[in-house]
Order: C-alpha cells, then structure tokens, then sequence
C-alpha cells in the first residue's frame, strides 16, 4: 500500500504539487505560538503547524553541577509522543523516535549557546539551574521534528526563574528574571523522495520519504545540528540543497516567533 | 477555629470555573478537555480497535483501558518524572471503573477501547476533570452509553462541607480535612467512583455524597452542552 502511495506522491511532485494541496516547499498554515499555557511550569507554548499541535514545558531545579562544569548548569530534553495525539504510538518508556526528536532538540539548544550555561551557575561546586525541557505531542499529524523544535524555543522565551532560597527551589514565588538567550535555534526537516525535496512532511507523507535532513541553525544561517534520517544515501550535491532549503525556510519559521 | 469562609471566596457548594470543550484532539475517535480552575484534562479515546497481543481478546465483550498521565510540567513544585507511577496506576484503575458501568461493551467483542487522559496542569481534583473529559470523549467517539458519567470531589475543611476542594483545602492544616472524589452516572444518581482520605463522621459523608451528587448534575449539563456544541459549530462551518 505504501508503494502506491510513494508512487503516487512522487507523481505529483513532478508537478510542483502534494497530497494536501501545497508547494513541495510550503509549510503548512496555520503556523501558530501560543506562550504560557500553563501555570505550573517555569515556561510554556504551544506550537499548531496545520493540524499537528505540540506541547513544550519548561520547568527549573536546582541541582549539583557535573564535576567536571563545577561552574555550569545544564538543559535536559525529554520528548514523549502521546498515544493520545497518534493511533500508531503506544504507552510505554519513550521508543527510538521519541528519544531521536528529543535528541535533536537538545543538540540544536545546546550548539548553538543560546543559553549560557555558566550563567545558570547559582554557587561553582555546589548549586546550578538545571533547565528540564519536556516536549509532548497532543495531536500528530506530521513533522514533530520541526514544531518541537520551534515549541522548546518558544518555551525558552517564556520562562522565567522561580525563587531559590539558598536551600530548595521555592515555585510559588516566580522571580521577573527571565531565562537569558542569545540565539534562536530551529530546524527545518527536508526530506527527499524520488528526486525531489520537500519539508513539512504529513504522516502520510512521513511514510513514504526515502530520506530526510534536521538542519538547525541559528538567525545567520549558521548551522548548529544536524541529523540525517531514512534509509537512502545522500548525495553532496543532495546535502547543499537541502541546507540551502533549511536556512531559507528556518527564516519563515522565526517569524512566528515573539520578538525578545 | 472553624473554617468560615473559603480561600478563594467560592461558595461552600460552588465548585471552580469550569471549562469543557469536545473535538480538541483530530486524530482520535473521540475527545475533550475539562478544566476546574487550574487543573486541566485532556481525553482522547481510540477504538473500539483491534485487541492486540490476542490473548487478551475476550470474545464476549470488548475491554476497556484507561492510562492516567501527569505531563512533566504539570505539577506546581518539581517535574513528574516520565513513565508512571504507583499513584498514576491506581487512578488509570479507578477511573475506568468509574466509567465501565454506562458504557456497552457487549457490542464490541475481542476489541479495546482505550482512553487516554493527559494532563497539561494540575491543582487538586485531576482524576474527577479526568473522568469528566473521558465521559464527553467516549460520548464523541460515538460509542454506546447508558448514561454520561460526572464527577468532583467534595469533602470537609474543618467542620464544614464542600464542593471541589483545591490545594490550598486540601493542604488545610488548622483542622482536620477530608478529600472525597466521587463519580456519578446523572440519570440514575448511582455512585461509580467513591475514594476518601481524611477523617469523617458517617453523617458528614452522607451530607457531602448529598452535596456532591447536586454538583454532579451542574457538571453533566456542562458536559452536555459542549458534546451538543461541537455540532453548532459543525452547523456554522456548512452554512
């Protein structure tokens, strides 16, 4: 059944055109943040890309630095794929998709340092911000990997610092310290099928791709993660366009973000 | 020292703003949140599907599951850890008894029905806006139901009876409390879910089963009212 519907997809990519409508480099419409739908996490949002909807919740603790970073905090990055938001996912510790999408992010965070962890430094050796990123799906329906991304950003630029006593963490008490950022990671998934490439992919059309490129960069282009998924191999030439779409497109998806 | 007047100036048998939505999830059969102030439930249901691994197919009825879940950021302190707990086993197995009663499983053999309760943010009463959600979700999945099923919790702060319980009731330190969560099936009044902790006298649960069962019948024209809601809008789309 799949084969028909690659066949078919690959048909109409021929002619500039998808399942749903689109141009093979369209994202989908409504793209849309939504900040702070919770009260009980540091920080939050909401990220609808068409019809896929992710949850990002940030919370902070305190907790000892790694001996080796005595002076730095640190993220971590959970991603969990609801058997809520997609009939194929089950319950149960997070599979191999969950921990790649929630590896990716924290790759794409951490590289390009826009968060500097010496600043999450409350006393060296002793007490450091740990910043916990939880990124949930509430309704899949394609490319998690993009709007998580986008969502765990959006979080970041909602939260803000709860009250710490010297001892413990105290999360009634919300501090107007917001949590400081530099630069403003994204990834922009492009996948190739046949000859062609696209980004956005459905879950239809996440079925079907023979290959897909997470490139992450920063406002200038930079690039600061990458991860080749799908089982075919990729040309250089195939590598420089699909970067070349990641950049272009990474600055349409900056613009749904709020400034500062 | 008695309990005067409530915290956050409810009424004694006022519960917290209630906000109910059905449809909220595309890709499920069925679902809806329901919100009491600032504990919020998401539910989805998907089936009744096929049963696998196959030996848990029972051949005269479809099953019924239920999978209780506290999002990481959910909890007002530290984050929930990933993956479940004690606590969260036990709810999952409480709110589908609670459920099981009005739904007709008979008509779906070998089959699962699952249910899917997520919750976003949490203040005290997360399983009964749990079941709340799930009765309005199984109702959009379009499955056959005796009955709706609502649910709060009522209980005692001090020597006074109430409604819906928050936190800050909850953690009450200056007399004794009581947390009792009980679910409803709203035609018949019969009690499918009854839970306490605390301390009571007989005549102080009857009096706030009582309590509880009047704000069940508020709850479930709530919830009527949005499963009837997400077909205005089906209305308003086609014209």
């Amino acid at each position: 059944m799949n084969e028909d519907l690659k066949q078919h997809v690959i048909a109409l990519l021929e002619s500039d055109k998808r399942l749903d409508g689109r141009k093979p480099l369209e994202y989908r419409k409504p793209l849309k943040v939504e900040y702070g739908f919770t009260k009980t996490a540091e920080g939050s949002a909401k990220v609808t890309l068409g019809d896929t909807e992710i949850l990002v919740g940030v919370k902070l603790e305190v907790g000892e630095p790694y001996p080796d970073s005595p002076g730095e905090g640190t993220i971590i990055v959970g991603a969990e794929l609801l058997p809520m938001s997609n009939p194929e996912f089950e319950s149960g510790p997070p599979g191999i998709q969950a921990i790649e999408i929630a590896r990716v992010i924290d790759r794409g965070i951490r590289e390009s340092k826009t968060i500097d962890f010496k600043k999450l430094c409350i006393k060296e050796g002793e007490h450091v911000w740990l910043v916990i990123i939880d990124a949930i799906s509430l309704n899949d329906a394609g490319n998690l990997f993009d709007s998580a991304a986008l969502c765990a950003y959006a979080a970041l630029q909602n939260t803000v610092f709860p009250k710490f006593d010297g001892e413990k963490v105290i999360y009634k008490e919300k501090t107007s310290k917001k949590l400081p950022l530099k630069n403003i990671p994204l990834s922009v998934t492009v996948c190739k099928i046949g000859n062609k490439y696209l980004v956005d992919p459905t879950t239809e059309e996440e079925k079907v791709i023979d290959a897909r490129l997470t490139v992450a960069t920063i406002e200038d282009g930079t690039l600061c993660a990458l991860q080749k998924g799908g089982e075919a191999p990729l040309t250089q030439e195939d590598i420089d366009k699909m970067i070349d779409i990641g950049v272009e497109k990474g600055k349409e998806l900056r613009g749904a973000l709020k400034n500062g | 020292m008695s309990y005067k007047k409530r915290l956050d100036g409810r009424g004694f048998e006022e519960f917290r703003k209630v906000e109910a939505k059905v449809g909220v999830i595309k890709r499920a059969d069925g679902s809806a949140y329901f919100k009491f102030g600032n504990t919020w439930a998401y539910a989805a249901v998907y089936g009744p599907r096929n049963l696998y691994p196959r030996f848990l197919q029972d051949p005269s009825k479809g099953i019924l599951r239920c999978n209780y879940n506290m999002m990481p950021f959910s909890s007002s302190g530290e984050r929930v850890r990933p993956g479940g707990s004690r606590r969260s086993k036990e709810i999952s197995m409480v709110t589908a008894k609670a459920l099981l009663p009005v739904l007709n499983l008979e008509e779906y053999p070998n089959s699962v029905v699952d249910v899917f309760i997520e919750l976003p943010e949490t203040e005290a009463g997360s399983r009964t806006a749990g079941i709340n959600a799930a009765a309005m979700a199984l109702a959009d999945a379009g499955l056959l139901m005796k009955d709706l099923v609502s649910s709060v919790s009522v209980g005692r702060v001090d020597d006074k009876i109430l409604v819906d319980l928050d936190y800050s009731e909850e953690s009450y330190e200056d007399g004794p409390v009581a947390d009792i969560p009980i679910a409803i099936m709203p035609s018949s009044g019969k009690i499918t879910l009854l839970q306490m902790d605390g301390l009571v006298s007989k005549e102080q649960l009857s009096k706030a089963i009582e309590m509880g069962k009047n704000a069940c019948q508020k709850i479930y024209e709530i919830q009527k009212k949005a499963l009837k809601e997400k077909y205005n809008n089906v209305k308003g789309d086609a014209e």
